[in-house]
């Protein structure tokens, strides 16, 4: 499993096709209290750079981009009956949707843990 | 000499007991705990004696309600203390300053109050025949002129009821305007410091929003608008100053660009206050703009009804203005265009209605004897006090609070970043909090988006240098408490509000929205 990280302070973890997307612990951080999250619905297509789902703390809502074009497979239905999950694990128990990726080439602009640390330390 | 025979002492006495912070009743001398009305209200009692109803034949039928109706039922006095205690809670502009500025409330001076109170213009009905409203329908057509003159726009929409009604009036226009041109532009161009209100007014007309990033110094890029033009791009919706205080220097230049793209103009105009008497939007290029009457010209915030949010239009907008609207001819005789065929026969094309009649009485009122009170000179005069005092906030502040853009002059708004609190433990939320303990109302806490722990200050024209001081002595004090290591006194704040902390997570979380007994 590869796991990149976007400007938009996604990440995105790949397993083979297969890619899962959330919201990195920096974000949630940043947001604060997370209070609703709206997850997109199984089959939905999406493509790179659309809005793939909405995170809502007590402070702002924000929408969350997909990295990479393709079909969601999976949603985390939970997170909207559970959204301080987003706060406690984002980058695990928190993730929002999994999507099957059409163009994986999309993966190679992203960062890597490394460089995201410094995009965050930069900012 | 008189003897008084129940003399008392009139010095305090020296005592070394303990100020008492619990209470018998839980009231904290004058600052009364107030139930819910439903808490003291009875069904048995009424503050009003209504005679019995003759006898009756119902037509409900089997309909008629048999229990009785749960409204809580007080007496005259009950009601009134009930609300005078209430209102003892609230921070009013009529009490101090308000670092909110006029996006909430700035000074009413009691001469407008004063007129709106007039019965020509209070006790009038939109019904009424033209012939008994001419002095009424003379004022609104003078606001407009003013409104005109002070924009440099060709037309004007008087009937919205709001700064996002306005919105969405102008965006109503622009609509008609490009479906008129045989178009189907789809996309609005919206900068991430805008009001939230422009993405939703654009979305609401079925427009899609794509945002332009802010360049580093808090203002638009023309090169980011450029880049984002298109055939596909029906308007640009922008503020200036815009949120983050700051004047839009390339407006002029973004203008040029959006109308060479074929798209429109759209001003936000929730900060025309800054720049009254100094800048006339038309001259920058824009073609369509609301101007927030309570903001600035002086009217209360809703007013006790409706607000006004006035639209003025661009020679190429002006036709499809909403109906109805008041229509003079040459001769200045007035007319009524109440609907769309009126108006097309008159070779006009308003894209609909907006609201039922013909806009909000009171506030126009309100608003035009602010400026005949003020003249040219005192309206362009309030500009320049306003933008004067958030620059003396800002130069104040400067060395103990971190000023979001400290290059760039402010304009009538100073915007702060949370920077300043960085290792202290002390958030925005907890230095507002400490704010209320001090007896003033927080600022505009996290907006803009575009900063970070944004504080975003606008001490308005009306405040006095003596009132600033304090404000500013205030926030002086507080940032150095901060900083000297107190996190907890911010954390525990408000210690001294009727109320302390409430859960915000938990009331978004679970919101309990029904009143439960």
């Amino acid at each position: 499993m590869t796991k990149y990280y976007t400007e938009e302070h996604e990440w995105i973890a790949v397993e083979g096709k297969v890619a899962t997307l959330g919201i990195t612990d920096h974000a949630q951080a940043q947001l604060g209290d997370v209070v609703f999250v709206e997850v997109p619905t199984v089959g939905r297509k999406v493509k790179k750079g659309e809005e793939t789902a909405v995170v809502e703390s007590v402070k702002a809502a924000s929408e969350v981009y997909s990295p990479v074009t393709g079909t969601v497979v999976a949603a985390n239905e939970p997170l909207a009956s559970n959204p301080i999950t987003v706060n406690e694990d984002a980058e695990g128990a928190g993730w929002f949707c999994r999507i099957e990726m059409s163009d994986p080439a999309e993966l190679e602009v992203l960062m890597d843990e490394a460089a995201y640390k410094a995009f965050v330390e930069g900012q | 000499m008189t003897m008084n025979n129940v003399g008392r002492p009139t010095a305090p006495v020296a005592t070394d007991a303990v100020v008492a912070t619990s209470t018998f009743t839980g009231n904290q001398g004058l600052a009364i705990e107030e139930p819910l009305l439903f808490e003291v209200g009875r069904l048995d009692v009424s503050g009003v004696d209504i005679e019995e109803a003759d006898t009756f034949e119902t037509r409900l039928g089997g309909l008629a309600r048999t229990a009785p109706v749960e409204l809580p039922g007080l007496t005259e006095p009950e009601a009134m203390r009930h609300y005078v205690r209430l209102s003892r809670q609230n921070y009013a502009i009529d009490l101090g300053l308000y670092p909110l500025g006029s996006c909430t409330m700035k000074h009413n001076p009691r001469l407008n109050e004063a007129m709106a109170r007039l019965p020509g213009f209070a006790d009038v009905h939109p019904l009424q025949p033209l012939s008994t409203v001419s002095g009424a329908v003379e004022l609104v057509a003078e606001l407009g002129r003013w409104l005109l003159e002070l924009t440099g726009m060709a037309s004007v929409a008087m009937s919205p009821k709001a700064g996002a009604h306005g919105e969405m009036c102008g965006m109503a226009a622009i609509k008609a305007a490009i479906v008129d041109r045989g178009e189907a532009r789809d996309v609005v161009l919206v900068p991430e410091s805008a009001h939230g209100t422009n993405p939703a007014t654009a979305a609401q007309l079925g427009f899609r929003v794509v945002s332009v990033p802010a360049r580093a110094d808090g203002t638009v890029d023309p090169e980011e608008v450029r880049k984002r033009l298109g055939p596909e791009v029906a308007a640009i919706m922008l503020t200036n100053p815009n949120t983050c205080g700051l004047f839009e220097r390339d407006i002029v230049e973004i203008a040029e660009a959006v109308h060479a793209a074929g798209a429109y103009f759209y001003a936000d105009g929730a900060n025309f206050n800054a720049i009254v008497g100094k800048v006339r939007p038309g001259d920058l290029g824009v073609d369509a703009m609301h101007i927030n009457l309570h903001k600035t010209f002086s009217t209360p915030h809703g007013g006790g009804g409706p607000g006004a949010g006035p639209v003025v239009l661009s020679d190429r907008l002006a036709p499809y203005a909403p109906v109805p609207f008041v229509r003079f001819d040459e001769d200045g005789a007035a007319e009524f265009v109440e609907t769309r065929k009126a108006a097309s026969e008159r070779g006009l094309k308003p894209f609909g209605r907006i609201t039922a009649f013909h806009g909000q009485m009171g506030m126009f009122v309100r608003a035009l004897a602010y400026m005949l009170s003020h003249g040219a000179d005192g309206l362009r005069q309030a500009s320049e006090d306003a933008v004067l005092a958030a620059n003396y906030v800002k130069a104040r502040l400067q060395d103990v609070m971190t000023v979001a853009f400290p290059e760039r002059p402010a304009m009538h708004e100073v915007l702060f970043s949370d920077r300043f609190l960085d290792g202290t433990g002390v958030t925005t939320l907890d230095f507002a909090k400490a704010m209320i303990d001090e007896g003033y109302h927080p600022m505009t806490m996290y907006f803009p988006l575009v900063v970070h722990g944004a504080m975003l200050i606008e001490p308005t024209e009306s405040e006095s240098k003596t009132s600033l001081d304090q404000f500013i002595g205030t926030l002086r004090h507080l940032a150095d408490k901060a900083r000297s290591g107190d996190a907890d006194a911010f954390k525990a704040a408000p210690r001294l509000a009727p109320r302390r902390r409430v859960d915000e997570t938990l009331a978004a979380r679970q919101p309990k929205l029904v009143h439960q007994g």
